[in-house]
């Protein structure tokens, strides 16, 4: 489903490479894991893939489902599925969280040609969704992540991510400022948005993620390359040995 | 003092060009009492101070410049979903046809003419008197031209709640008009009433409004400027509030080349409350300027300020607004913001923000701000699927919703807002 391929990718304001040809391929229905340490362009890579300003690809090519992601605007890129969860959620004062959601879900629909949502229909299933992720009304009254604590941000990142249901899912360090109730929350969220037709790539430092959110794959990022891959294992050998050990063995 | 006699020089050449109108009794003796003040002080240069970031000679010019006669024919009446009294002004006209009878039950409305005929009227003690007031610390010579040479008005006079606002509506059909109008409210103790105001009014504009609140009441007041891109507009509202009074003023402006708003109030009476609030969009060579002085004169009143402009394409804002506190005002709660979103490098805004405290006891605070368009907000947007124009008017409409939330009326607000809105359409072509 997403194949990128020999991706290299460098700032735009400076001249540094930040991804030195990344491989990977996330099928329908896996969910993939990138672990690695600091600085290794994780994050980077969640950008250029949903459409951020600041990067250049100077190399290589990203599609989904055969379409050319790395061409398209990021509203192109969200109708055409795909879906960061941010690490940092941008609180916007003034515009609605619900005012919000509903025109982001409106926009792809009609970019996808489909009819819009009425207000009813829309608002039934919003609370019901935003029920399971114990979301209450106030929440989402409130300006988009205005006065909300880390974890309400999480969560209503995976709310937003169940409304606009994506092809594939990026989730950019989820788990960063998070107790372990609200890890719990979040994963369910995730698990229960899995399903064949959908890819997920999970971000993280840290293995407890995914005891969560368990990955079909797990890959480590150094230096701007995938530099191994492997299974589930793989995440547990990281958070018994730390990146040190497999770092060395591929130097 | 060439400069002092050259401003004196422009009155008297502004003041030939026009005729002062008859008048008998109190009105007379109003009318040439600013006549003798305008021609004391002059009318404002270039180098004044007060208008050193707005240049006001099509303000003051004998002649009024041209402005061409707007009109889309997609365009809905501004407050016309709103059961109103409507009055109308056609370049500065009262328009009696158009507009509705001049009745309402606990409301006296008359044409300025008609109560400055009267031996004794209460708009005596109103007409002129606020504006004098509102001369010192800083001169404002345009509204002493206006109340000197007001061709007409109409003077309001609340003893009880509203059943509706009082609209008033100022068509502009005469590419060369120079209209000067004259406002008079007054809202008795614990009465309520609406003042709505719209339409560009004439080719050029000069409106006084004199509003005296008394212990207990509420003035609430939303206006629109009208579209026409070419007309030129001087606006002073005074205020004077009384205690546990409310006073509430929303402007919108969306184009004009010369709009400078005025506002001076006083709150003379404890635990009184003025909120004073802007929201202006202009593109090109839209230039707007917001005025707001709030002497603070009694113990335990608040006052907001709240002044949001959106340029794009080089067009200019300004807004020098202060606070002052005086001596025993203690308790006060003064809160002014001004701030402006540039859609382009090209736009400037212009913001002077004073306070001037003489109390120990207050809490004041202030702010003024320049940006751009918050591109991390712009991306997060976009990347949940909302197009780059779209994504962008959600930031500007958000950008203006806190001057947007000091109208109290939902219907009223909903209406800026899809105003608002249809400019940014517009501009999408």
């Amino acid at each position: 489903m997403l194949e990128i391929k020999n991706l290299h990718v460098k700032l735009e304001e400076e001249d540094k490479q930040i991804l030195k040809g990344v491989d990977l391929t996330v099928e329908a229905g896996k969910v993939h894991a990138i672990m690695g340490p600091n600085g290794s362009g994780k994050s980077t890579l969640s950008y250029v893939l949903s459409g951020k300003d600041g990067y250049e690809v100077t190399e290589g090519s990203a599609t989904l489902n055969g379409e050319d992601l790395l061409e398209m605007e990021p509203e192109e890129r969200a109708a055409a599925g795909v879906f960061l969860a941010f690490q940092y959620p941008v609180e916007i004062p003034g515009v609605g969280n619900m005012t919000f959601l509903r025109t982001a879900v409106n926009a792809q629909r009609k970019a996808r040609g489909q009819d819009e949502i009425s207000a009813a229909d829309f608002l039934k299933l919003v609370r019901e969704k935003a029920k399971d992720l114990k979301i209450d009304a106030e929440m989402l009254k409130r300006p988009v992540n205005m006065g909300f604590s880390g974890g309400e941000k999480k969560r209503n990142e995976i709310l937003q991510m169940a409304m606009l249901e994506p092809k594939l899912c990026i989730l950019d360090e989820t788990d960063s400022g998070l107790d372990v109730d609200a890890m719990k929350l979040v994963a369910e969220g995730v698990n229960a948005l899995r399903d064949e037709n959908r890819g997920f790539l999970v971000i993280t430092h840290y293995q407890r993620l995914l005891n969560h959110i368990q990955p079909d794959v797990v890959h480590i990022m150094a230096n701007g390359r995938i530099i191994k891959t492997g299974g589930p294992e793989l995440a547990l050998e990281v958070e018994k040995n730390g990146y040190a050990d497999i770092l060395a063995e591929v130097a | 003092m060439a400069l002092a006699q050259a401003k004196i020089d422009a009155a008297e050449v502004r003041l030939a060009a026009l005729s002062v109108p008859e008048s008998t009794g109190w009105a007379q003796a109003a009318r040439a009492d600013a006549l003798t003040r305008l021609r004391a002080m002059g009318l404002p240069g270039r180098r004044d101070e007060y208008w050193k970031y707005t240049n006001p000679t099509s303000l003051t010019a004998p002649e009024a410049p041209r402005a061409a006669v707007f009109s889309d024919p997609n365009d809905t009446p501004v407050f016309g979903e709103i059961d109103r009294l409507k009055i109308v002004f056609v370049d500065g006209v009262f328009d009696a046809a158009a507009s509705d009878d001049l009745e309402m039950a606990g409301i006296e409305i008359e044409r300025l003419e008609t109560a400055m005929q009267a031996d004794i009227h209460w708009a005596k003690d109103v007409y002129g008197v606020l504006e004098t007031r509102g001369q010192t610390p800083v001169e404002r010579p345009l509204a002493v031209l206006n109340t000197a040479c007001a061709t007409d008005g109409v003077v309001i006079r609340a003893t009880a709640k509203a059943a509706k606002p009082v609209s008033l509506i100022y068509l502009h059909k005469s590419d060369a008009s120079d209209a000067i109008l004259h406002h008079v409210v007054k809202v008795e103790a614990g009465a309520e009433l609406t003042v709505l105001e719209n339409g560009p009014a004439a080719a050029r504009f000069n409106k006084v409004m004199e509003v005296e609140v008394a212990d207990g009441g509420a003035f609430h007041h939303i206006r629109t400027q009208g579209r026409d891109h070419e007309r030129r507009a001087v606006t002073h509202l005074f205020a004077r509030l009384g205690s546990e009074s409310l006073f509430k003023s929303f402007t919108m402006t969306a184009n004009g080349v010369m709009t400078r708003n005025e506002a001076v109030i006083e709150l003379l009476g404890d635990d009184a409350s003025a909120h004073i609030a802007g929201a202006a969009m202009g593109d090109g060579d839209f230039h707007h300027d917001d005025t707001v002085f709030i002497t603070h004169d009694a113990v335990n009143c608040e006052s907001r300020q709240v002044f949001k402009k959106v340029l794009r394409n080089g067009a200019t804002g300004v807004f020098q607004g202060k606070i002052l506190v005086k001596e025993g005002a203690q308790k006060t709660d003064g809160y002014q913001i001004s701030q402006s979103l540039l859609l382009d490098d090209d736009s400037q805004f212009y913001a002077k923000p004073e306070l001037e405290i003489y109390a120990d006891d207050v809490a004041c605070s202030h702010g003024s701000t320049t940006g751009a368009i918050d591109e991390e907000a712009l991306f997060y947007l976009r990347s949940r699927g909302v197009p780059q124009a779209k994504a962008q008017d959600m930031l500007v409409l958000a950008f203006l919703a806190e001057a947007i939330e000091e109208i109290e009326d939902q219907t009223i607000a909903d209406e800026i807002l899809a105003r608002l809105q249809g400019w940014l359409d517009r501009r999408h072509g």
